[in-house]
């Protein structure tokens, strides 16, 4: 027993004391939260526009004038539609490689890249998050709302968004959760991300063990953290219904 | 109130559906203010199509509406503006369930007509403590009854101080005995001299509140006049086959 754990002893110092090796970890943890982030804004800021047009079509088409505008929504909406068909129908990793070595190709900046790869890629899981969110809303609540006179656009922000955004709040949280995880391959890009960064202690090292579970651990530990987090405020929102 | 000028003039009123239901078949009807117009049929008859036709919840496809000499279906008429003056109760209350009563209230009052939040409070307080309901003003919907939030919903919509009320079957997805306390409100609301436009399976209300009674039955005003006219002395077939199965 005393034997084993000597020998973890021994490999946790060789796979993180010695050389400071631990600080690629550091350096790794600190490259997958940033791609994360802005990933996370992009994402949200893409998955809103493109979730307001979508539903905006989808409640308003039989409705509509057929003027200008409406085309407008015509075209922006099958712009939306082919843009959530490729970046659902395509793996993220592939996304990430055309981005880096075609799209961006004379870009070195490969942080930049990946954040936005990543980020236009969680804009279309969001959206659709969202349209769903908005769709699942009693149609009797637009008319309510426009009844009293409020037009479009204002029955959405002050009637419609605070339910959605109430009712998507586990799911959207769980799209973030799967985008911190899917930031693990970054490394195809030459980003020394955490999962990198375990894989990089590995490869000097020649031992899988230390490293590799090192990496799961503070994966997982971040998304325990995200998680309760979304847990306080879902309960927060909750309270205004019984 | 009453000129004779009519508040509300119906033209000719179309409605097709996609999938080929012709819902409204030519509606003519006028409606002058401070008059209770109460429109009873069979389901399926465009009652409620003709009501929310009104305030172009229902887009109608052909025809014309004019309210206060308004064509509320030319272009370029503000349809928001126009709605906050025919304010709608729905057979599912759709109050907003995630704000408490005032909040339900004061939201449009303080959003559109830029009512300052205690003037707008305190006149909610006032119509909540008219229907009864001076005590619930935090509750959220959830908590209410039925009949509670029908209460709620017509004093939310008077608190945009419309000129006509239109009621789609306000009564009908009450419990029997909560009827009551709803037709209640809206008796004081027609003794106030509000106008309104009510479609409703009451027929006890049709006839002691109505001035006027429509009978639709696909898509038209198959007959209408005074309850005694409607009640006593169908003329039309098809109302007195109604009538003989709802009396």
């Amino acid at each position: 027993m005393s034997k084993w754990f000597t020998q973890l002893e021994e490999d946790f110092h060789l796979n993180f004391i010695e050389e400071g090796r631990w600080r690629w970890l550091v350096e790794g943890l600190g490259n997958t939260l940033i791609i994360t982030f802005f990933a996370l804004l992009i994402g949200l800021v893409i998955g809103i526009v493109v979730a307001a047009v979508r539903s905006t079509h989808d409640k308003n088409r039989e409705t509509m004038a057929k003027g200008f505008g409406y085309v407008l929504l015509k075209i922006a909406n099958v712009i939306c539609h082919i843009y959530l068909t490729i970046l659902r129908g395509t793996p993220i990793v592939v996304q990430l490689l055309i981005m880096y070595f075609i799209v961006f190709a004379s870009s070195r900046n490969s942080m930049l890249v990946a954040i936005i790869a990543f980020g236009i890629n969680s804009g279309a899981y969001v959206a659709e998050i969202l349209r769903g969110g908005i769709m699942s809303i009693d149609n009797g609540q637009f008319e309510a709302g426009r009844s009293l006179g409020f037009n479009y656009p204002q029955t959405m922000v002050h009637i419609i968004i605070p339910q959605v955004f109430k009712n998507v709040l586990p799911t959207l949280c769980n799209e973030f959760i799967v985008l911190l995880k899917e930031t693990s391959i970054a490394g195809y890009v030459g980003i020394v991300d955490l999962a990198k960064a375990g894989d990089l202690i590995r490869g000097r090292t020649f031992s899988a063990f230390m490293p590799l579970i090192a990496v799961a651990l503070i994966y997982l530990a971040m998304v325990i953290i995200l998680s309760s987090l979304v847990g306080v405020l879902e309960r927060r929102l909750r309270r205004s219904e019984r | 109130m009453s000129d004779n000028i009519p508040y509300i003039h119906v033209e000719n009123l179309q409605k097709h559906f996609k999938g080929g239901i012709h819902a409204l078949n030519g509606i003519d009807c006028d409606i002058s203010s401070g008059e209770v117009v109460v429109i009873i049929g069979p389901s399926g008859s465009g009652k409620s199509t003709f009501l929310r036709s009104l305030n172009l919840l229902e887009m109608p496809t052909g025809g014309s509406i004019y309210v206060g000499g308004v064509n509320i279906l030319a272009k370029g008429v503000n349809i928001d503006l126009h709605r906050r003056k025919m304010c709608m109760v729905f057979q599912h209350f759709h109050l907003f369930p995630h704000m408490t009563v005032l909040k339900n209230m004061t939201l449009a009052p303080i959003k559109l007509l830029k009512q300052n939040r205690e003037e707008a409070e305190a006149k909610a307080r006032e119509l909540l403590e008219r229907v009864g309901l001076g005590n619930r003003a935090d509750a959220y919907p959830s908590q209410l009854s039925g009949g509670q939030k029908q209460r709620v919903a017509i004093v939310r919509a008077l608190m945009m101080e419309p000129e006509v009320m239109l009621f789609d079957e306000p009564t009908s997805a009450l419990d029997p005995e909560m009827v009551g306390e709803v037709l209640t409100v809206m008796k004081e609301l027609a003794a106030e001299g509000m106008t309104m436009v009510v479609v409703t399976h009451e027929m006890g209300f049709a006839r002691e509140v109505g001035n006027r009674v429509l009978f639709m039955d696909e898509g038209k005003i198959m007959e209408q006049g005074s309850p005694e006219e409607i009640f006593g002395n169908p003329k039309h077939p098809r109302l007195q086959e109604f009538l003989s199965k709802v009396l």
